[in-house]
């Protein structure tokens, strides 16, 4: 699957989808599309070896959380395709990606547009932050912090059984002030897990704002090195670099690449707003209807037709 | 005299795993206080060292669960719930894993004070939805609880007594079911670990005083059965008394009041534990006397409960068994 048009046309679609919903929503994680699209369609379009989704195209509503007496629960892994040992797996580690990584499974063909109409509704499957239940999800990775350990844990285990495929965690840059990242590095080092990979979406900003004026982190490629990961620095707006850093060798550790964005690429208007864009909303219905003009026009569509 | 029996879960422990090799033996750094340095020195392709790392090590073991392994996981008791709680319930108890928490130093098994003390870990796990708790009592049960925690489909915490370690019984943990060790009528005891060892220590001076004891040993604290509970407390004629090596907010004194209360039981119940309060450091014996968990505090329990004194002093009871502070069976004095 993948590779039905070129990944910056996926790209593209998905910071169109993204961008549509917010505007219908009032609101919404538009800064993470624009900071993130170029890597999770390089994934989905290029990198990822996936099989065949095993989950209908339009969602089934939650079907509970697993508990011993539900026995028809799965997780929304299967629209990743079959956990089968020669295929990757993904964990969006940040969760509350979780819109951009549902137009992604869209732009893809992985999940029906319909899916997205679903989202944060009650009672539905495809949720706000992106729960295991959700499409493309395996992990409940609301808490940051979890993803990378849970990856270099199925990493190992995965080695042990002989499986080829590889363990991808899609990061974000404000993850690494909590300090189970770092136990995880040093695991997968002392581990030499080999087969977990990590592409980190560095847009230098976090809830409260700037990551420099929240809690600066410093060079997170040195620190990343130190503790024992390969670690790659790319411009995570170019497609053609992320190609080259996954080429890098890493014999014995994880390999993380460091995808530096800028988190109103693509919706300029956005940028007015920075650093404070980890959610958008609009601040008057007359700013909504000028940034639907600006980034309409921007993203190459006619403006979105919203209800007043 | 009661059978000791030295470090009960180093063989029971590699006798299982080795013959599940799906089985995994992780450590963070307690490795021999948690009495597996032997296994890792004959089966290091069986054993992951992740180091002082309680949190990488709770979501990686969940890893591990969704490759298929299951993990058991070595540290002492607090530090499988306190410092990785987020990732506790986030890694291993929501997604099912099965992942097998062994605490070890339950309660105030040990002189390392609050910071090793494990007071409310079943407070904690009994609220943690898809958890089950188990919690052995003798050295029986240390070497039946590998098997029966590697039989429950999901998450497992159990409390896990090491070094030397009384043998009160003569058959395994059958999970789900408590052993019923009196038969009395007049007051239900119900305790469980090392608690169920003070209460054997003290019924011969209550039966001396007239007192009929009925006493259950709990095993099996989550999933709990409340029928057989029920039908016990049926049997007593004035009420019922828990002690236990916990606070008594959570642990099994509230367990048994909850069931008493959804069943409109209207029994009197006292529960014996730590009342709101940490321990500190000190022996075990030491310590279940200065917070109310020995023979004495269950005499002055059932004294309590039947409004009466009977007069039983110190040299009526059994006499308290003293562990040596330094000794072979403990990697460390702690």
């Amino acid at each position: 699957m993948g590779n039905a048009k070129p990944t910056e046309d996926v790209a593209l679609g998905i910071r169109r989808r993204v961008f549509e919903h917010s505007i219908r929503n009032n609101g919404g994680y538009m800064s993470q599309a624009c900071s993130s699209a170029e890597q999770l369609a390089w994934l989905y379009n290029e990198e990822l070896r996936f099989g065949e989704p095993t989950l209908p195209v339009i969602p089934k509503p939650f079907g509970g959380v697993p508990s011993a007496g539900n026995a028809g629960y799965h997780t929304g892994a299967g629209y990743n395709g079959p956990s089968e040992p020669q295929y990757d797996r993904l964990f969006i580690a940040p969760a509350h990606y979780a819109l951009v990584a549902y137009a992604t499974l869209i732009e893809v063909g992985r999940m029906a547009p319909e899916g997205l109409e679903m989202f944060n509704k009650d009672g539905s499957s495809v949720e706000m932050i992106g729960a295991e239940h959700s499409p493309g999800m395996e992990m409940h990775n609301g808490t940051l912090g979890i993803g990378l350990s849970t990856g270099a844990g199925l990493a190992w285990g995965r080695r042990r059984k002989g499986e080829t495929g590889r363990v991808w965690v899609f990061m974000s840059d404000g993850e690494v002030q909590e300090g189970q990242v770092w136990e995880a590095v040093q695991a997968a080092a002392h581990h030499r897990i080999d087969n977990l990979y990590a592409i980190m979406d560095v847009n230098a900003q976090q809830c409260d704002g700037a990551m420099s004026t929240v809690m600066g982190v410093g060079d997170i490629r040195a620190r990343f090195e130190v503790f024992g990961a390969r670690c790659v620095e790319i411009d995570g707006h170019d497609i053609a670099a992320m190609r080259q850093a996954v080429k890098e060798p890493h014999p014995g550790k994880p390999l993380i690449i460091l995808a530096h964005t800028v988190p109103y690429h693509g919706m300029s208007f956005l940028k007015r707003r920075f650093p404070r864009l980890h959610y958008v909303r609009f601040r008057s219905e007359e700013e909504r209807a000028q940034m639907n003009r600006a980034i309409a026009e921007e993203l190459g569509i006619a403006p979105i037709d919203y209800a007043h | 005299m009661v059978e000791m029996v030295t470090r009960p879960y180093a063989g029971a422990f590699e006798t299982y795993a080795v013959a599940h090799p799906e089985v995994l033996c992780l450590s963070a750094d307690l490795t021999s206080s948690c009495e597996i340095d032997a296994f890792r020195d004959r089966h290091p392709e069986q054993f992951v060292s992740l180091g002082m790392a309680e949190q990488n090590m709770m979501s990686f073991a969940g890893g591990l669960g969704l490759a298929g392994f299951r993990p058991f996981l070595h540290t002492f008791g607090v530090f499988l719930y306190r410092l990785p709680y987020d990732q506790l319930i986030a890694s291993v108890a929501y997604p099912r894993r099965k992942v097998r928490l062994m605490g070890f130093l339950p309660g105030v098994t040990t002189p390392g004070g609050m910071t090793h003390q494990a007071i409310e870990d079943i407070s904690v796990m009994r609220s943690i939805p898809n958890m089950t708790i188990l919690e052995t009592g003798d050295a029986s049960e240390v070497e039946s609880i590998c098997e029966a925690a590697d039989s429950i489909d999901g998450p497992v915490y159990c409390r896990v007594l090491r070094g030397s370690v009384p043998r009160l019984f003569d058959t395994p943990i059958k999970v789900g079911e408590m052993r019923e060790l009196g038969a009395g009528s007049d007051v239900l005891v119900i305790t469980a670990g090392v608690t169920t060892e003070e209460a054997l220590r003290a019924r011969g001076a209550l039966e001396a005083a007239g007192v009929s004891i009925r006493h259950l040993h709990i095993n099996t604290i989550k999933p709990f059965n409340d029928e057989a509970l029920l039908d016990h407390i049926a049997s007593v004629k004035h009420g019922v008394i828990t002690l236990e090596n916990h606070v008594t907010e959570g642990g099994i004194g509230s367990l048994v009041a909850e069931i008493m209360a959804d069943n409109g039981v209207g029994k009197k119940l006292i529960r014996l534990g730590l009342k709101d309060t940490y321990a500190h450091g000190g022996s075990r014996p030491y310590l279940m006397r200065y917070y109310g968990l020995d023979a004495s505090a269950l005499v002055a329990g059932v004294e309590r409960l039947l409004g009466r004194e009977f007069g039983i002093a110190e040299a009526d009871l059994d006499a308290v068994r003293v562990d040596a502070v330094h000794s072979a069976a403990k990697a460390e004095a702690l």
